[in-house]
């Protein structure tokens, strides 16, 4: 059947002029083309150098010291070991304390999880009530809020010390909950404005004639129309505070300081030999939470990062 | 009859002012308060605890004469320019080749964007490692053959601060490139198609109609670089502590080597208010070019 | 107060700070009445609306509804319901969730609410949607359950935002029929907000036509569209538009109006009060009081022009007409065969045209 409907048409067409017999069809394409090689090409290398840090941090990680010594960072191990993850994990001495870095871990567990929630649920509320229910000033405290983000930390760092220490809270994981949840709030409460204020006003209106107050509008209409927003904010402060460093190492005491700050600790302590293996098996560790959050978010991730940046 | 506005209409929308009351209080007390303190408390002679003894401009005369404070204020210029540049150049020209249509977009961005998910302590200790003179590129170029091959940034007081560039690029310039991506996916198809029927060239393309059409974004990048760079601290002090000796200090350091290491509260607040005033000659002409002019528009 | 009016709105004033919105209004709508508030994009009047609902509070003045000073009152006590133009159904929630979120806020008992939505969903005819999200309803589907949100508060008073604005052309017509027979059968008090003329003639008992946030004309369709109050209102109801000559009236052997060397007889023209006037003024004639053909050589007023532009609608033909290097516009039958370049004859009468005084701008 194929071949005869082939043919037919070949019949048909066969004796149309020759303004037919140019170029018809799909226009060839070389995959090779050179446009193509420039652009895979670049975008290869510059990948290849992107993952060069993490994979030297693999790879030394799974070696010995011996091997470290004689090899060069590049190299693959010729002998895998996990026992500088093992040491890292449960071992690594950071002053007198030598149960590795799984402290860190949890302490910045500890601060992670109430810090996330309160953030978030504070900055929500404040990007709701500037979003729809405006009052005489909230549009001032919220540009004294954005442009209080630009301030750097260091000249606010004091003054919440001297706060913290009159509350008693200097040095303890509540006081550094409280300056996650002050230093975060401009940002998520942009994010939170801008979205609420892009929801349609009208369904906003249509809730208050229904007779919908201040919150069983907040908790009943816009809590769950904004998942991804909540989504996002949560990806943005999850990387955040288990980055952070700065708040860490000021605002707890040793035995409570976050992984960042022990992971430092660990790796620049100028005592003892250096293990190498050891120091990159901490850091992998301690990249560990936020990389895995990316990697699983994906999208989202972009959209949180491209929220945050951009003002609306 | 009663008029329909009154005194007795302060308790509506009462909710929303008690939801408010914490970013009220943060505006008021931590932003403007802490930031006033500090300024005040830069003209004491504070040392170990804040104290009210005011010494007029004493403790700005010593930053100004510090090597240490000096030395800081060019890594930041240095690490500053060199920055903004690279970001902007690299972040665009990969969102840039990213848009091309092509396969695997999402593989190659999610490979460029990874270093921002980290740390700047691991993305400091990484690369602590990889321009570690006994093993890393180093010696890795000198067991290739090449014997007098030197690259030690982290050890050599001349270049330690391009060493800690390196590092910071590769953290941050997947941030502007996805914000760069997004600006060019802002833009509308047809200008592509106009521009391809006028038969005007890519890069031309790019140069004379798309870069001014993605101002907004421009000035966003620039406005987040320059506010990452003044606060960069982890990443020095995961990667070389301020060092060798003091050669890559930067303004944030200073300030917490003051405040919290040498019990010296008044410089710490001098030198954090000099990061305030770099930020304010940045911050006050971008935020009167950006909503200065919506409003009069 | 009265409480022969379903909605009173007394000295009505509302300002964003030095921006007058809304200016010393007054409106008085009676029972079971459809009123439509017209005018262009930011005349005011869904800022009015919204004022009404509760929605905005409003610098000076009061608003009843059922006799009520409702001024300061929250919009769920207010007997209203409302229907917005971007539907703004609550995406997370159901048909009958949408329609019964209100009442269960009431805390009306279940039974009732239950009751209440099927009613509702019955009268127009979405029972079968009530269980689906307004993701997966068309626009006339998501319009009728915004209608039934409104409905089952069995509220004295609807209030609608320019609800067909976000349909097509189809579904808007068929809505807003259904809209008239929802106002037939309920005959409560509605107040409908629309810039669409077409909508204002066919749905309103009276019309109210705003204008830079003052009420400028309150009357029937028909008083509107054949006496307007002014310039502004009679350019405004009517397409094409009305065509208007500048001129002067003048007195003598019975009042003329004069335009160029044009002097029409204003005999049957009925002025103001019946007080006839002199001096500068407007003299407009709708395109479709204009007579042509064999008649027009009996109308009162005749002209000669060329057809410059011809516009066949089917229904009607659209003609428009060069008379002297001026342009006017001239609705002829749907079968009328004409071209551009012929030459026709155009006659009116005066009884049909609207004078306006010239600075003012008001009818005389």
């Amino acid at each position: 059947m194929g071949n005869v409907t082939k043919t037919s048409a070949e019949v048909e067409l066969a004796p149309v002029s020759h303004e037919m017999t140019g170029p018809r069809g799909r226009k060839p394409r070389k995959m090779l083309s050179r446009r193509n090689i420039m652009i895979y090409g670049t975008l290869i290398v510059v990948s290849l150098y992107y993952l060069l840090p993490l994979y030297v941090m693999i790879v030394t990680s799974l070696k010995g010291m011996p091997e470290i010594r004689l090899g060069n960072i590049f190299s693959p191990p010729v002998e895998i070991t996990f026992q500088p993850w093992v040491k890292a994990w449960a071992e690594a001495c950071t002053g007198l304390n030598c149960d590795g870095l799984s402290r860190g871990f949890f302490n910045s567990v500890r601060i992670l999880v109430p810090s996330v929630i309160l953030s978030i649920a504070i900055a929500s509320v404040n990007g709701y009530a500037l979003a729809n229910w405006r009052f005489k000033g909230s549009e001032t405290f919220f540009t004294i809020l954005i442009v209080g983000a630009f301030i750097p930390y260091q000249v606010m760092i004091y003054p919440i010390v001297i706060m913290l220490r009159e509350v008693g809270l200097y040095g303890s994981l509540t006081g550094l909950v409280i300056v996650h949840t002050i230093f975060g709030m401009p940002i998520l409460t942009l994010l939170f404005r801008n979205y609420f204020a892009s929801v349609p006003q009208e369904l906003f209106k249509a809730a208050r004639v229904d007779g919908a107050g201040f919150w069983g509008i907040y908790f009943r209409i816009m809590v769950p129309m904004s998942l991804p927003i909540f989504v996002v904010a949560m990806i943005l402060q999850v990387t955040g505070i288990w980055n952070d460093f700065l708040f860490g190492v000021i605002y707890t005491k040793p035995d409570l300081y976050p992984m960042t700050v022990q992971l430092n600790n660990i790796v620049n302590s100028t005592q003892g030999v250096k293990e190498y293996n050891v120091n990159m098996a901490a850091t992998i560790l301690t990249g560990l939470v936020p990389l895995t959050i990316y990697f699983i978010s994906g999208k989202l991730f972009v959209r949180g990062i491209a929220a945050g940046a951009v003002k609306g | 009859m009663a008029a329909a506005t009154g005194p007795s209409r302060w308790h509506k929308n009462i909710s929303a002012k008690v939801a408010a009351l914490p970013m009220i209080t943060t505006a008021l007390v931590v932003f403007i308060g802490g930031t006033a303190w500090t300024v005040v408390y830069s003209f004491t002679n504070s040392k170990l605890l804040p104290r009210e003894k005011f010494v007029g401009f004493a403790q700005y005369d010593r930053l100004w004469n510090s090597s240490k404070w000096l030395i800081s204020i060019e890594n930041l210029a240095i690490y500053g320019a060199f920055s903004l540049v690279f970001s902007l150049l690299i972040g665009f020209l990969l969102a840039a080749l990213l848009d091309q249509k092509i396969r695997f977009e999402d593989t190659f961005r999610t490979i460029l964007l990874y270093p921002f998910a980290l740390s700047f302590i691991v993305t400091g200790l990484a690369w602590q490692w990889i321009l570690n003179p006994d093993f890393g590129v180093q010696e890795v170029v000198r067991s290739l053959g090449w014997e007098s091959f030197a690259f030690d940034p982290l050890y050599n007081p001349e270049i330690v601060i391009y060493g800690i560039l390196i590092a910071g690029l590769w953290q941050g310039t997947g941030l502007i490139m996805c914000l760069m991506l997004a600006g060019l996916r802002g833009i509308d198809e047809d200008i592509w198609k106009a521009a391809k029927i006028d038969g005007i060239p890519m890069w031309k393309t790019y140069i004379f109609i798309v870069i001014p059409m993605m101002r907004g974004i421009f000035i966003t990048a620039i406005v987040l670089i320059a506010s990452g760079i003044i606060k960069v601290y982890d990443l020095v002090v995961a990667q070389t502590g301020g060092g060798p000796g003091i050669s890559s200090e930067v303004p944030a350091k200073y300030v917490y080597d003051a405040m919290f290491l040498s019990q010296n509260l008044g410089q710490g607040f001098a030198a954090s208010t000099m990061m305030l005033l770099t930020v304010i000659i940045i911050v006050v002409p971008w935020a009167y070019l950006e909503f200065g002019g919506k409003r009069r528009g | 107060m009265e409480t022969n009016h379903s909605i009173s709105i007394k000295n009505l004033a509302l300002s964003f700070g030095s921006l007058d919105v809304l200016k010393d209004l007054n409106l008085d709508v009676g029972r079971g009445e459809f009123l439509v508030l017209l005018g262009s994009s930011g005349c005011g009047k869904s800022t009015l609306l919204n004022c009404i609902a509760g929605l905005l509070d409003v610098s000076d003045g009061q608003i009843f509804i059922g006799g009520r000073n409702v001024t300061w009152e929250e919009p769920s006590k207010r007997g209203i319901g409302m229907v917005f133009q971007s539907y703004a159904l609550y995406p997370q929630m159901t048909v009958a969730g949408n329609l019964s979120f209100g009442l269960k806020n009431a805390g009306l008992p279940k039974a009732e609410i239950e009751e209440r939505v099927n009613r509702a969903a019955k009268v127009l005819q979405i029972e079968p949607l009530l269980t689906r999200k307004p993701a997966a309803l068309s626009g006339g589907q998501r319009q009728r359950a915004a209608i039934g949100r409104a409905l089952v508060r069995d509220a004295d008073v609807f209030l609608f935002d320019e609800p067909l604005s976000n349909l097509d052309a189809k579904l808007r017509a068929d809505l807003r029929v259904e809209i008239k027979q929802l106002h037939q059968k309920l005959s409560n008090t509605m107040i409908y907000v629309t810039h669409d003329q077409i909508e204002a003639m066919t749905l309103a008992d009276r019309i109210a036509i705003m204008r830079g946030g003052q009420i400028l004309q309150l009357a029937s369709p028909h008083e509107i569209y054949n006496r307007p109050a002014s310039k502004y209102v009679a350019e405004f109801i009517g397409s094409p538009t009305m065509n208007f000559f500048d001129g002067e009236i003048v007195g003598g052997d019975g009042l003329r109006f004069s335009s160029g060397d044009q002097l029409f007889p204003l005999e049957g023209y009925q002025f103001q009060d019946d007080l006839p006037v002199q001096g500068p003024a407007w003299f407009g004639i709708r395109p479709e009081h204009m007579i042509t053909g064999a008649e027009a050589q009996a109308a009162p007023i005749k002209l000669n022009g060329q057809i410059e532009l011809v516009e066949p609608l089917g229904s009607d033909t659209l003609a428009r007409v060069d008379i002297g290097g001026r342009s006017i516009w001239v609705r002829l039958d749907g079968q009328a065969n004409v071209h551009d370049g012929d030459s026709i004859v155009v006659g009116f009468d005066s009884a049909r045209a609207n004078l306006f005084e010239k600075s003012s701008e008001n009818r005389i």
